[in-house]
């Protein structure tokens, strides 16, 4: 992706690649068919194959070929239907092996695409679309965990393999619009969205600064320091490290196969068909957010926030299913109120002393006027405590009904024009303010349980007689 | 007993005519006392005994397995046995004790055959000789029949009794040596060039590599994974095809292995007539280097099939020349990886040195490998290099696959099955192979073998007859990818005919013990072993490496 020039610096583009390693989600390891779990013992889950020992062999797992082509299929990949594994050598004591298995030469699944948004505008309320190119997507071996030790200057390695993190390599370059791209220097192992901003953002500016006065940028490999907030330089090698890739000869190439390529009569367990893949892929956040925007008339940018947090859709839809009130009402309370409560009080969704029910109910007695909209902030904060108290009984135990009686009503605006002789006077001279203060002495008079627009109403009508 | 086949023994263990442990402990006899050839790196003399004690249980109960049960076998040292040592002949796994059995080791003893020991072989199977172990060179059981001794007397050079002991060929040599000397009726070997079929031919032996694909690789330490096999070394073809019933067929553990069923079991017909065979013979395969000898055998082979009525028909594989250079190229840019595992880390031989990680890694490649290993690693990584990738590496593998296409032309054109010499010449004497170094040795002696292996295809060495020196000489048969019954078929019916041909030739009243029509009893096997009981005598005191 090409980022705007930042400010003041007009002449330069940087351009960035990443390099993500997820682990997929499996109940045994790529290759071996050892157990995949999080803090178990160290070298407690390592088969024959993950010590490499000599005359074993890699088998490869089904559910993370199935798991790969989802995300190709996720990512709007093209989805290889031959692909190759290839080694990768190099020797380092967390690669039993010497090398790693990864799909160089003709990986799974290429040219996708992922499209985000980008807060923007005032505020950040404003959410810009943007894509970002996914090259391809590969299956790989991942390799031990390195503990190093420095007081007893010796590393400790666990073959168990279960990170369960997210790690980054960052590409980054820089150039000027219009000419070639610079040479990019690698940032690795970036475990958290945070530092890689930082990072990439640092490596940027190094990379304009040292270009500006004079220097070259060497292509090379870079650590991020996270308490300096700088990059350094990791290898002091000569040129860069030669992997020697070579095909994988004991993992015959993966064939996939989709509806119409699947030769008849073959046997289900042998095969993976990626139309059927397909079919069992939830439906994806572009579509739900394009859903969102046709059927509740939101705007874009609320779909994405509805996507962003966890379980906030769900809370969304089953709010809407609850309750009469209009889509752009349920919309309004959820992203502003619902929302903000929760950021407040840095709680998840599934954390909420609010349920979907009682949103529901709430709104249903906004749209049925039954309360102004004043009062659903208080009933709404009430619901917040966790009392155990329903919406409607909250109303009633607080009297926040909306005054009905109209005549009652008029009575009271009559005696406050009375008892307010002043803003009855700036009124009559034009002054548009003064109402306002009018409505509010009213309100105020009855405990906010009147409509603001029907005091509006009664007042301006009282005022033109 | 011991000079039977393995299906004669069989059908003796069932009929009670010998019980596993008296087998068991007359083959353990006779392994101590050809201890001299250097055939076994370990002998598992318990295990096997309690092997041999659990068959005659199912024996007694009439429950036997099948004809491997109670039958003595012995194993390559590079295949993977759980709790006997495994050392691929080099210093980098000594006293390495696997966890896991090979697939193959663990179908033997699933059918009950008995594990005598781990065989000799050059270090990680790089070899034509069997002589570049750690463990010393095997010695060729040959080197003591009477007929060679006789002939070597006759040489003014030979300075003491023992001094031009013959080489077994390689690199499964200790395999071959095993079943050669009687003391166990199969062994394992690999196959990655010829390295069952060329001792097989040296020793007198049927040396079978199957089609790549059909016997499971996994716990067999590979060489090269894309041409390795288990290879079987056996006294007859029948016995062959017995131990190929056991071992042949897909393992997930291996996924370089077919799924396709397979014919089993291996039982093979007796062919009647070959009228409808037709032979190929390929023209490049005469080359100038090929002995008088070998080269006469070929062809009263070839006079054989026709005379019986087959087809006989040159064809030609053209790009022969260049498998040599292809081989070395793929062989050793996989050997390079395949070794990157060895760094002293989780397994086997580990320097002294622990100032750095990398200065550990680098004493303990040394160390731990010879310069055969070490030179191939070399090379092999040179070939993957960025730069050389394309130019080294692809272009092998291009062709590798021409050279795979000239064989499926040839049987494409009406070829049953090929007839090739197996190796250039009969054994050499040990002094005589150490002249030229273990990569010119290996180039010359893989030369009518290693192609098969860039196939993948299934072939056989068959001892054809003696030569002139008393030596074994082996003749090849090839087949098509996964025809290996068809091929071993073919191969039992010239097995047959050669022995009807030595039979007229008279010999029979003279060699023969019982009037038996199996190869194993052929002139020189009894001989030969008469022979080295006989020496044993004069070899005790001798120190032997």
């Amino acid at each position: 992706m090409t980022q705007k020039p930042r400010k003041g610096e007009h002449k330069w583009a940087a351009v960035v690649g990443l390099e993500i390693h997820a682990q997929i989600s499996s109940n045994s390891k790529l290759f071996s068919g050892s157990q995949v779990r999080f803090s178990a013992p160290p070298n407690s889950l390592v088969s024959f194959f993950d010590a490499s020992l000599p005359g074993t062999l890699p088998v490869l797992n089904r559910r993370c070929v199935e798991a790969a082509v989802m995300t190709g299929l996720a990512l709007n990949c093209h989805i290889n239907k031959k692909s190759l594994f290839d080694r990768k050598h190099y020797f380092y004591a967390d690669l039993p092996a010497g090398y790693q298995i990864t799909q160089q030469r003709l990986p799974i699944a290429v040219n996708g695409s992922l499209t985000y948004g980008v807060c923007a505008g005032k505020k950040q309320s404003q959410v810009i679309p943007k894509t970002v190119r996914i090259k391809q997507i590969q299956l790989e071996q991942d390799s031990g965990k390195s503990l190093h030790d420095d007081l007893r200057s010796q590393t400790l390695i666990d073959l168990n393999r279960a990170e369960g993190q997210l790690r980054v390599d960052a590409n980054i370059s820089v150039h000027h619009p219009g000419e070639p791209l610079g040479v990019r220097t690698e940032v690795k192992n970036l475990n958290s969205i945070r530092f890689l901003a930082k990072a990439i953002d640092y490596e940027i500016q190094r990379q304009i600064n040292e270009l500006e006065n004079g220097g070259e940028i060497l292509n090379e490999t870079r650590s991020f320091h996270y308490q300096l907030g700088c990059t350094m330089s990791m290898r002091d090698k000569e040129g860069k490290q030669d992997y020697r890739f070579m095909p994988e000869p004991n993992l015959p190439p993966l064939v996939l196969y989709d509806a119409t390529s699947l030769p008849a009569g073959a046997d289900p367990q042998q095969v993976i068909n990626i139309d059927q893949i397909r079919e069992t892929l939830p439906e994806l956040p572009s579509v739900t957010r394009e859903r969102l925007v046709q059927q509740y008339g939101m705007l874009l940018e609320h779909s994405f926030t509805l996507l962003n947090e966890v379980g906030l859709l769900e809370f969304f839809q089953n709010v809407i299913k609850e309750t009469r009130a209009e889509p752009k009402k349920v919309t309004s309370w959820v992203l502003n109120t619902f929302l903000g409560y929760l950021k407040q009080q840095n709680l998840a969704v599934s954390e909420s002393p609010v349920t979907p029910s009682a949103l529901a109910e709430l709104l249903d007695l906004l749209d049925s006027r039954t309360i102004s909209s004043a009062a659903a902030k208080q009933v709404f904060e009430e619901l917040w405590k966790r009392e155990g108290k329903t919406p409607g009984q909250i109303v009633s135990e607080k009297q926040l009904e909306l005054m009905e009686d109209r005549g009652a009503l008029e009575q009271l605006c009559h005696s406050m024009m009375e008892a307010h002789p002043q803003v009855v006077m700036d009124l009559k001279k034009g002054n548009p303010r003064a109402i306002n203060k009018l409505i509010g002495l009213v309100r105020k008079a009855t405990q906010s349980r009147a409509d603001p627009a029907m005091i509006k109403e009664i007042l301006e009508k009282k005022l033109s007689s | 007993m011991l000079g039977r086949t393995l299906q004669e023994v069989s059908a003796a263990l069932k009929q009670g005519q010998i019980t596993p442990t008296e087998l068991c402990q007359k083959c353990l006899s006779l392994i101590k006392k050809t201890k001299f050839l250097n055939a076994y790196i370990t002998v598992s003399e318990e295990v096997a005994l309690k092997q041999a004690e659990e068959s005659e249980k199912r024996y007694k109960n009439g429950q036997s397995l099948g004809d491997l049960d109670g039958i003595p076998v012995a194993v390559k040292d590079n295949f993977s046995t759980s709790g006997i040592e495994t050392t691929c002949a080099s210093n980098m796994l000594k006293g390495y004790i696997p966890p896991y059995n090979a697939t193959v080791v663990q179908k033997l003893l699933d059918q009950g055959a008995l594990l005598m020991g781990k065989t000799n072989l050059d270090e990680f199977a790089m070899g034509s000789g069997s002589t570049d172990g750690i463990f010393g060179p095997v010695k060729n059981p040959w080197s003591y029949s009477k007929q060679y001794r006789e002939k070597r007397k006759q040489n003014p050079h030979s300075k003491n009794e023992d001094s031009d002991w013959l080489i077994t060929g390689g690199s499964s040599g200790g395999s071959a040596a095993a079943v050669s000397a009687f003391t166990c009726y199969a062994a394992l070997g690999s196959d990655t060039g010829g390295s069952t079929r060329n001792p097989a031919a040296h020793c007198g032996l049927v040396g079978f590599k199957p089609s790549y694909g059909l016997v499971s690789r996994h716990g067999l330490i590979p060489l090269v994974n894309s041409m390795d096999v288990p290879g079987i070394l056996t006294r007859c073809v029948d016995d062959a095809a017995i131990v190929l019933g056991a071992l042949a067929g897909p393992d997930p553990k291996d996924s370089t292995t077919v799924h396709d069923p397979i014919n089993k079991p291996f039982m093979l017909p007796s062919l009647a007539d070959v009228s409808k065979l037709c032979i190929g013979i390929p023209k490049e395969y005469l080359i100038p280097e090929l002995s008088s000898e070998v080269r006469s055998l070929w062809s009263k082979a070839a006079d054989l099939f026709e005379s019986e009525g087959a087809k006989v028909l040159e064809v030609s594989l053209p790009h022969t020349s260049y498998s040599i250079v292809c081989y070395h190229v793929l062989c050793t840019s996989e050997v390079a990886s395949n070794m990157a595992r060895f760094d002293g880390l989780q397994y086997g031989h580990r320097c002294d040195i622990n100032v750095s990680t990398e200065a550990m890694y680098a004493a303990t490649r040394r160390e731990g490998f010879n310069d055969v290993v070490r030179g191939r690693i070399l090379s092999g990584n040179f070939f993957l290099l960025k730069e050389n990738y394309e130019n080294y590496f692809v272009k092998a593998q291009k062709v590798r696959r021409l050279i795979a296409n000239d064989f499926v032309n040839a049987f494409n054109s009406g070829v049953d099955v090929l007839l090739t010499p197996t190796t250039l010449s009969e054994a050499v004497p040990y002094l005589e192979f150490i002249k030229e170094d273990n990569r010119t040795r290996s180039a010359q002696d893989d030369i009518f073998t290693q192609a098969v292996n860039m196939a993948g295809l299934p072939a056989v060495s068959i001892p054809v007859a003696l030569s002139n020196q008393g030596l074994p000489i082996g003749l090849q048969f090839i087949g098509r990818a996964f025809c290996d019954q068809q091929l071993l078929t073919v191969a039992k019916w010239f097995e047959k005919q050669v022995m009807h041909v030595l039979c007229k030739k008279g010999e029979k009243e003279k060699h023969y013990k019982r009037k038996k029509k199996s190869l194993v009893t052929s002139p020189s096997d009894i001989t030969l072993r008469n022979n080295i009981e006989e020496l044993h005598g004069q070899n005790t005191k001798k120190e032997i490496k």
